[in-house]
């Protein structure tokens, strides 16, 4: 079929303000979701779930959180694996005190802890900008791991130090503990992470979104037309956190079912999600998507690859990945800060007037 | 001069009301830099007021005091009549005062009408928790009736075929007319317009003299405006504060103002761009 506006006139502003204005994507959106809901839950086995298909889905999740913060509100960040922590323990104190309340509203109230911490944390940002800021949540997120490790409130105890997800049932079925199936973990994230898009995609297209942008773009401006700076910024570390929040809770008792902070929530992973906005690009739900897909992929794609069919060392394929990545980050900050989203853009824009392109 | 508190009719049939700002003893220093030394007048309802004088006269510096974005280091500024506390500028947007900037002051990563639909902002009332549920919760609702008069502004300064272009694309006089359009949004009681037609050529500066009689005359709103070009401060403004070097040395009518002795020694006998 022909990607094309023509013959597809907007008659009202609900029309023209649709997530997707022409016809085809949203055809192709329907799509996605059949497959993801319909179709994918038939198939998935084990190795897919875990080595795939459920870390893209919270790494999605996580990934719009930070976009938010950094792509929409223009403020750096890099603590993101100490707010994936705080989701976690958050639902592991949750889940073993409360056990008789559904997991579901344990990862959300989760999430609400996880804004309430990033408000905290994101008080510098009333004061400080660009770099400086960027210390200042380098310092959150190590302060956050030395604080789940030192106080043994935060792991009740335990003589590992270790977070141990229990069994919990959703409808019956167990999302969380050994008895989990590939489906239920697939199905739970996804609709999490479907919740939080539509979520994130609502605040992102009316005021709220406009008021990040607003302060992103030029905040002196801003300010003159009436935007609060401190609300503003205020409510996109608390969007962003409970977002990153939930993802950490989910990435805890659904994914690992076990965890170490260091280990799980490290500043390896705060630079794994901000690699992934950045790749998939800034400011754009799009491309959040993009990147998690993007970097939760090409680690399994070069293992198979290189590894599994040419034969190389593990070690070596590992390294050529850091490359990749490293090259990718430098490539799309110097030649295209939109991410591998405005790339899909462009494609689509050049498809539109295809084939005359004037 | 005219009474204080009664409006008068203008020549052309415009009503112009009491004063609805007043600038009492202002003066603005930036460390050793006086910018503005006790400067005091007012500005009515409903008229056009310009503001002119040479570079670094003080003009800006004032406009920001109008707009609290500076705060006086003395004296007083009254709006409706009730003195202005210190006031943070988003609070001031509230109030009705809207404005553009002389080094335009837009949005560059969003759409023209993202940056526009930005100027309602004040209009908006949905809070978070509204604006994450959309349909359910009114948000869109809210969104597509502001949405409507946006279109208006659109449609009235003639830019309905750039609504969806990133702002940053558009050339320097489209620039202009886009930051005008997010200040109209607001729907101001005052309109601030720093330098609106700096950098136009004549046909550009027809346009946006004309956008700014009109939006005068249909909505009635207050307009301070700061330009170099005598023309057009002559033809467009019902009264003139002239300053230089921080100090007002007159104040009046275009006529009044064009044959101040004052005025034309220090700025109108002065070589200007
Ligand atoms: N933020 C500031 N800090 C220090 N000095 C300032 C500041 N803003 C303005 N000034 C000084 O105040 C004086 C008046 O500046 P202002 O910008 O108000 O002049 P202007 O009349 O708008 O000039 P122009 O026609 O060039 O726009 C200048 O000497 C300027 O250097
Ligand atoms: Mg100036």
């Amino acid at each position: 079929m022909f990607y094309r506006e023509a013959g597809d006139f907007k008659t009202s502003y609900r029309e023209d303000s649709q997530t997707f204005p022409i016809k085809f994507d949203r055809l192709r959106y329907y799509a996605v979701l059949v497959v993801a809901f319909g179709i994918v839950p038939l198939f998935i086995n084990d190795y897919w779930a875990n080595a795939v298909a459920v870390p893209f889905l919270i790494y999605a999740i996580a990934a719009i959180g930070l976009n938010i913060l950094v792509g929409y509100a223009g403020q750096v960040s890099l603590g993101t694996g100490g707010f994936m922590a705080v989701g976690a323990y958050a639902v592991y104190k949750l889940m073993t005190a409360f056990p008789d309340v559904n997991i579901f509203f344990h990862v959300i109230i989760a999430g609400f802890i996880t804004a309430a911490v990033g408000v905290i944390f994101g008080l510098p940002s009333l004061r400080i900008k660009g770099f400086y800021l960027a210390v200042a949540t380098l310092a959150a997120q190590f302060f956050l791991v030395w604080l789940f490790n030192k106080v043994p409130w935060f792991y009740n105890y335990s003589a590992s130090g270790q977070i141990n997800a229990p069994e919990r049932t959703v409808f019956g079925v167990f999302v969380t503990g050994a008895q989990t199936s590939a489906m239920a973990k697939y199905m739970f994230c996804l609709v999490m992470l479907t919740l939080v898009a539509l979520v994130a995609r609502n605040l992102t297209r009316g005021t709220v979104g406009r008021k990040w942008m607003a302060i992103r773009d030029m905040d002196i401006a801003a300010e003159i037309i009436g935007v609060n700076p401190l609300t503003t910024k205020l409510s996109a570390f608390a969007v962003s956190s409970f977002f990153i929040g939930i993802a950490g809770a989910l990435f805890f008792a659904v994914y690992l079912g076990a965890a170490e902070v260091g280990e799980a929530f490290g500043i390896q992973k705060s630079f794994l999600i901000l690699f992934m906005v950045i790749i998939g690009g800034l400011g754009s739900i799009f491309g959040s998507f993009a990147g998690a897909a993007f970097l939760v992929l090409l680690p399994v794609f070069l293992k198979n690859v290189l590894v599994g069919t040419l034969g190389w060392p593990t070690d070596l394929a590992a390294h050529i990945e850091l490359m990749i990545v490293g090259g990718l980050i430098v490539a799309f900050l110097i030649a295209e800060p939109h991410g591998l989203a405005q790339l899909w853009r462009v494609a689509k824009e050049k498809l539109r007037l295809w084939p005359f392109p004037h | 001069m005219k009474d204080m508190n009664e409006g008068y009719v203008t020549a052309d049939g415009r009503q112009i009301g009491g004063v609805i700002m007043e600038m009492k003893n202002i003066t603005l220093r930036f460390g050793g830099v006086v910018a503005i030394k006790d400067i005091s007048f007012d500005i009515r309802e409903g008229e056009i007021r310009a503001i002119i004088g040479p570079n670094g006269a003080g003009k800006s510096s004032m406009l920001n005091v109008i707009s609290g974005f500076y705060i006086p280091t003395e004296g007083e500024v009254f709006y409706k009549g009730i003195k202005r506390g210190p006031m943070k500028p988003y609070q001031v947007a509230r109030l009705g005062i809207a404005r553009t900037f002389q080094n335009i002051a837009l949005f560059d990563g969003m759409s023209v009408l993202d940056n526009i639909m930005t100027g309602r902002l004040t209009h908006m009332k949905k809070g978070l928790m509204s604006q994450a549920g959309w349909w359910w919760t009114g948000a869109a609702a809210e969104e597509h009736e502001n949405r409507e008069k946006v279109e208006k502004i659109i449609d009235f300064l003639e830019i309905q075929n750039i609504r969806k272009t990133p702002v940053g694309r558009l050339p320097y006089g489209l620039k202009k007319r886009v930051e005008l359009a997010r200040a109209l949004a607001a729907e101001p009681k005052i309109l601030l317009l720093d330098e609106p037609m700096a950098g136009m050529n004549v046909e550009e500066k027809e346009d946006m003299s004309r956008f700014i009689l009109d939006v005068n005359d249909e909505f009635g709103t207050t307009i301070v405006l700061i330009e170099h070009d005598m023309g057009v401060v002559m033809d467009l403004s019902d009264r003139v504060v002239v300053m230089d070097y921080g100090k007002k040395i007159g104040d009046g009518t275009p006529d009044e103002v064009r044959s101040n002795q004052d005025v034309i020694d220090a700025y109108l006998g002065v070589a200007h761009d």
